[in-house]
């Protein structure tokens, strides 16, 4: 029979990696995924969908953008692909696309900074500049070679989530382009 | 200075309050903040700093840039070395240390000087004709041979343990180099709001300006520049990248650049030696600036030839004087601006050589007019120049001898993507066409447009267009006025007169070798360049190119245009291989992935193995066991007698929803995976659309429109993608989605006869036998934790596979190793698992290894005849069903105490092992506890028919022989009574 005094202790996908982590004027931190859906509508099911996320304030997003409301936040991941984060999926929603709970399969960071832009630019292989990339906006690419979702939190700081068992080597690069780009001064 | 080398109130780059003291072949010298290594020998009077590539002549600094063929010296930092640095690049620091190459014992004398005095038998072609024979000869003799005598620096044989980076940058304008022509570009397009890259070589703005000092605006070229650097600074949307050398122009607008980050400094401390940037522009003007040409006459390599340009320099950047009487040597009006100057500083100009017959003569120097250099003299450094002219032959002393023989507009980039530039007549030089690479713009004297006049006005234009191309307004500018002298140029290549002319002074070729390819056929520029190896140096014949083509036309009765040029191909510099592939050093070629038990199973020693790119443990090593045979053994015997855990959580989970998945799934597998039942799982097999096995797995429907396939660690990328393609290509309107959810569930194995105890301590609702069947799956809840328990066997013992979000993973791998122990059980590992699975005879990719088909695994029937699948069609096209092929089989020794090597080839047991009598091959072995025997699978010709039959196993690779029986596959509990109870 079951020993009722166990439990299961939580382990953070971040934790044991020596963060928060600072070089110059830049800091990654960890950021916990308390919650992840993924929603991937069923062909022709998008309207459904943002029908059914009205219920949190939040739409389906179209692709690169991020939205949030009343808590939630919601961010295109991919081709018909978006995480729900910081919300239960609302009601109705499983009829129109499959969900997936995701919250254990990411580790996320938040890369701050004014250098923040430079150290990505070791890294990321995309144009990050404020104008193409302006605060707000999502993109899956590389981080280095691990699978990134990348969102513009601000004019100065990145979120960066990949996945939680390469997280080591995530910020293991990301500590390596913060050295360097601090040096630079 | 010693020898009093440095000029009083020249040398604006250096700074005489911070002298440096550095080491050069183990001599300690003094130099000055700001100056090159090649400014600072020269300011120490060292005039030979190398030996030549093949025939191991004295050579000095020919040049004041990054196109220098003869300064290529190893820089040492400690242990490590750095050859072919160039010392016209490299900065001083305090206490760099560098040495002169290709030479021994030493640069004053070098005991293979003696190539040079059989140079008659070393000429082109010669080792082509040489060490043809005997031919095995190549390899061990002559090769090592030849590579001690000819050759450049030496590594140091360790792993460079330096840091490198690479980087990406994205901007409206890229402009190419910051000379006149580059800053006017930058100026423009900065000033309109452009985003604007200025990609410089050198360590600061300027270009010739810097060795020039023209006026500009009427005021010196020092001022100016002062005032358009402080511009760029101030604009936020210009980011001047000094010590960057544009190396390759690829597609879409990108270009690869170099940059020297910290090799310029004594402590970099944190910053890297390189950065490797790929720059992505919508526009980019080339305004690289040109390169000056020496003139081919007898004796053109000593020590204190230079190129006339060289010279200011040396003397207006680093105040230092190459020499105290200079001769010069040139067929165009630069070279006489270069004497000029020269007087201009006080250094004395002993003679101008003009070939042309109508140069000028009145001047503050004797000038030759129609004259031409025939010889020089001084072995270790020149001290004679002899002068041919109307009036007969002269000896002038002189220990510099500056050449011009024009300038060829550095258009390499412009050629990056296949296009040829054209010859222009004006300039006798080739220069750049419009859209040789799309987007990219030449101007100023890359162009062929050389005065400093002409270079202001086409950067402008050229930004102007470029900001016109990109739909921005282009602000009109007015460039300063500046020198607009014309550039006058009769072309002269070589001087006919006897001796050895040298045009590729990197790889020691003459003239002569470029008439000798000709003669001898290779009289394509192509050919001749290889024969003769011209232009093949590190300096890629940027001194060579346009001479050795005069010279080949000339040969070949051609004009120059006919004989075109070789094909410049990136990098227009050497880039060190540590600045691509920066950061993939050790680790850093690939992210490690890591388990949720990683930090306990590094804890409990085990060590570990890469799987794909996870890292898994190989076995548990307890107190007492020596060897890892000894852990697996235990870890077998624990499992069969009592209980293991295992994280498996590496395999791959695919997470299938929607109305249409279980017919999606139907048209993957070879099975039917639609009528599964909720809460049952199905073993399957998915085949590539050739009909060949892809990947094995189970198949759970965790409810009605809801299925997880499971794949192996290996194939779980491959599978996606599979997936993905047979969505989207075959089935796009289907309802239904699918997503890795891999990374979100640890899962462990249980497995053993007491696998359900140690499970029921956990679970919140315990399972039995009957509850929960062989091959079925239900939600559990453990300590309240949500989780997925599956009844599965790996190993073919009493199974169970349970999964819980990662956060809880390490807590709940602690809690099954603590439980299991308690149960006279405990962790295992990788080789235990393997070893278990060949007991069964359960397949992994060491069988599947992409060549096999369903048939030859003896898992034909799981191949559906009442369905269509990916893959079926093509696995029943002729020859992939046919009882010849290699088909799955058991493997064990015929005398109990042999072992068997996976990989090893089966022969019949009365043939030789030979290729012709090869039957097929082991794929996995191992020794089984259980059985107390060496197992093994493998595939042998027709092998279903032939258990029973014995098999010679030889191992040539290895050196091991023995006897083998086939039998069945599955060698323990073929009925799965122990899985199933």
């Amino acid at each position: 029979m079951a020993d009722p005094s166990v439990t299961l202790t939580v382990t953070g996908g971040a934790d044991g990696l020596g963060l928060p982590l600072r070089h110059g004027d830049c800091r990654l931190t960890a950021q916990p995924v308390a919650t992840a859906s993924l929603i991937a509508p069923y062909p022709g099911r998008v309207a459904a969908c943002s029908a059914a996320l009205a219920a949190l304030g939040l739409a389906f997003p179209a692709p690169g953008q991020g939205l949030s409301a009343q808590g939630a936040r919601i961010v295109w991941a991919g081709r018909e692909q978006a995480f729900l984060f910081d919300a239960a999926p609302p009601d109705g929603l499983a009829e129109h696309a499959s969900l997936t709970d995701q919250a254990d399969g990411w580790a996320r960071f938040l890369l701050q900074g004014t250098g923040a832009e430079a150290v990505l630019a070791r890294l990321v292989p995309l144009d990050l500049r404020a104008g193409s990339f302006p605060q707000g906006r999502v993109v899956r690419s590389l981080l280095g070679h691990m699978p990134l979702l990348l969102i513009r939190a601000a004019s100065d700081a990145f979120e960066i989530t990949t996945y939680r068992s390469m997280a080591g080597s995530a910020v293991h690069e990301l500590g390596r382009a913060m050295r360097a780009t601090a040096a630079r001064g | 200075m010693s020898g009093g080398w440095r000029i009083p109130g020249r040398g604006a780059e250096i700074d005489r309050a911070r002298p440096l003291r550095f080491r050069f072949d183990g001599r300690d010298m003094e130099g000055f903040a700001g100056d090159t290594l090649a400014s600072a020998l020269m300011a120490a009077g060292v005039r030979v700093v190398g030996r030549s590539f093949k025939y191991h002549r004295p050579r000095g600094v020919m040049t004041a840039g990054a196109e220098e063929p003869n300064a290529l010296v190893e820089v040492i930092e400690g242990p490590q070395q750095t050859p072919n640095v160039r010392a016209t690049v490299q900065e001083l620091y305090g206490g760099l240390q560098a040495r002169s190459q290709n030479r021994w014992p030493g640069l004053s004398f070098d005991a293979l000087a003696v190539n040079d005095f059989l140079h008659p038998f070393l000429g082109a072609g010669f080792y082509y004709k040489t060490f043809m024979w005997p031919r095995q000869f190549w390899e061990r003799v002559y090769e090592p041979l030849i590579r001690r005598a000819a050759g450049l620096g030496s590594l140091s044989g360790r792993a460079d343990e330096g840091e490198y980076e690479k980087a990406y940058a994205f901007c409206d304008l890229l402009v190419i180099g910051a000379g006149p022509a580059g800053l006017m570009a930058a100026l423009r397009a900065g000033r309109a709001g452009a985003d604007v890259i200025l990609a410089e070589a050198d360590t600061q703005l300027g270009g010739r300006l810097l060795a020039d000092l023209p006026e500009i605006g009427g005021q010196g070229a020092r001022d100016w520049l002062a005032g358009v650097r402080a511009e760029l600074a101030a604009l936020p949307n210009v980011r001047v990248m000094t010590r960057t050398t544009v190396t390759g122009a690829h597609d879409g607008g990108t270009y690869g650049a170099l940059e020297r980050v910290g090799l310029h400094l004594a402590d970099p401390g944190d910053l890297p030696r390189e950065c490797f940037w790929r720059i992505v522009a919508k526009r980019a003007v080339m305004a690289t600036g040109a390169l000056e040409r020496p003139i081919a006459h007898p004796g053109n390599d000593r020590p204190g030839v230079m190129l006339a340009g060289a010279i200011p320099a040396y003397v207006n950047r680093w105040g230092v004087a190459p020499g105290r009487r200079v001769v010069i040597f040139g067929n165009n009006d630069s070279a006489l601006s270069a004497a000029r100057a020269l007087t201009a500083a006080g250094i004395e100009v002993a003679a101008c050589v003009d070939p042309r017959p109508e140069a000028a003569v009145l001047e503050e120097f004797p000038v030759y007019r129609a004259a031409q250099v025939v010889g020089t003299r001084g072995r270790m450094g020149l001290h004679t120049v002899q002068v041919r002219h109307a009036g007969g032959l002269s000896e002038v002393q002189a220990d510099v001898l500056g050449l011009s023989g024009g300038w060829n507009p550095t258009l390499h980039l412009a050629c990056h993507m296949n296009g040829r530039p054209q010859w222009d007549d004006r300039i006798a030089g080739f220069v750049p066409r419009e859209g040789m690479v799309r987007g990219l713009t030449a101007a100023g004297a890359a162009a062929g447009r050389f005065s400093t006049s002409q270079c202001l006005d086409d950067g402008a234009r050229a930004a102007g267009e470029a900001l016109a191309a990109m739909d921005m307004a282009a602000p009109e500018v007015t460039p300063p006025a500046a020198e607009d002298a014309p550039y006058g140029i009769a072309p002269f290549w070589a001087v006919d007169a006897r001796g050895r002319a040298w045009l590729d002074f990197a790889n020691d070729v003459t003239t002569k070798d470029v008439a000798q390819a000709a003669l001898e056929g290779f009289a394509s520029v192509e050919h001749m360049k290889r024969y003769t190896t011209q232009g093949m140096a590190p300096d890629q014949g940027k001194n060579s190119n346009t001479a050795a083509l005069a010279v080949l036309a000339d040969a070949t009765g051609q004009s120059i245009p006919e004989t075109g040029t070789t094909t410049f191909r990136p990098p227009f510099v050497p880039v060190s291989i540590a600045a691509l592939g920066a950061g993939a050093r050790g680790k850093g070629f690939a992210p490690e992935r890591r388990l949720t038990s990683d930090a306990q199973t590094r804890a409990m020693g085990a060590p570990m193995i890469e799987a794909g790119l996870w890292y898994r443990p190989s076995y548990f090593p307890r107190a007492g066991e020596t060897t890892w045979r000894e852990s697996c053994d235990r870890e077998v015997t624990m499992v069969r007698g009592a209980v293991g855990v295992c994280d498996v959580s590496t395999l791959g989970k695919i997470d299938v929803q929607g109305p249409d998945a279980g017919r999606y799934l139907d048209f993957l597998y070879t099975g039917r995976m639609s009528s599964l039942k909720p809460g049952r799982i199905r073993y399957g097999l998915m085949l590539r659309e050739d009909g060949h096995v892809m990947d094995d797995g189970t198949c759970a429907r965790l409810g009605e429109g809801h299925f997880l396939v499971t794949t192996t660690t290996a194939a779980a990328g491959q599978v996606m993608r599979h997936m993905d393609f047979v969505q989207q290509g075959f089935c796009a309107d289907w309802a239904l989605r699918f997503a890795s959810v891999t990374e979100h569930w640890a899962q462990f194995a249980l497995a053993g006869p007491k696998a359900r105890d140690l499970l029921n301590t956990l679970l919140d609702q315990p399972v039995s036998a009957e509850s929960l069947p062989f091959m079925a799956c239900q939600p559990v809840s453990m300590a309240g934790v949500r989780g997925r328990l599956f009844r599965i066997s790996f190993s073919g013992a009493l199974g169970y596979e349970v999964a819980v979000p990662a956060r809880y993973g390490a807590a709940l791998f602690a809690r099954l190793v603590e439980g299991a122990e308690a149960l006279g059980g405990g962790a295992y590992g990788m080789e235990a698992l393997n070893v278990m699975r060949i007991e069964k005879g359960f397949i992994t990719h060491a069988e599947i290894d992409g060549r096999v088909t369903a048939f030859d695994l003896g898992m034909q029937r799981m191949v559906s005849a009442a369905k269509d699948c990916i893959g079926k069609p093509a696995s029943e096209r002729p020859g992939l069903m046919e009882d010849g092929r290699g088909q799955l089989v058991g493997l064990r020794p015929v005398d109990p105490s042999d072992a068997i090597d996976a990989g090893a080839p089966l022969y019949t047991a009365e043939a030789p092992a030979r290729a012709a009598s090869w039957q097929g091959h082991v794929t996995s072995a191992g020794y089984s506890p259980t059985l107390q025997g060496w197992l093994a699978l493998g595939f042998l010709a027709g092998g279903r028919a032939r258990h029973g039959e014995v098999v010679r196993i030889h191992d040539a690779l290895r050196g091991r022989k023995l006897m083998a029986r086939v039998c069945d596959p599955v060698f323990l509990d073929p009925e799965g009574r122990a899985m199933r109870g």
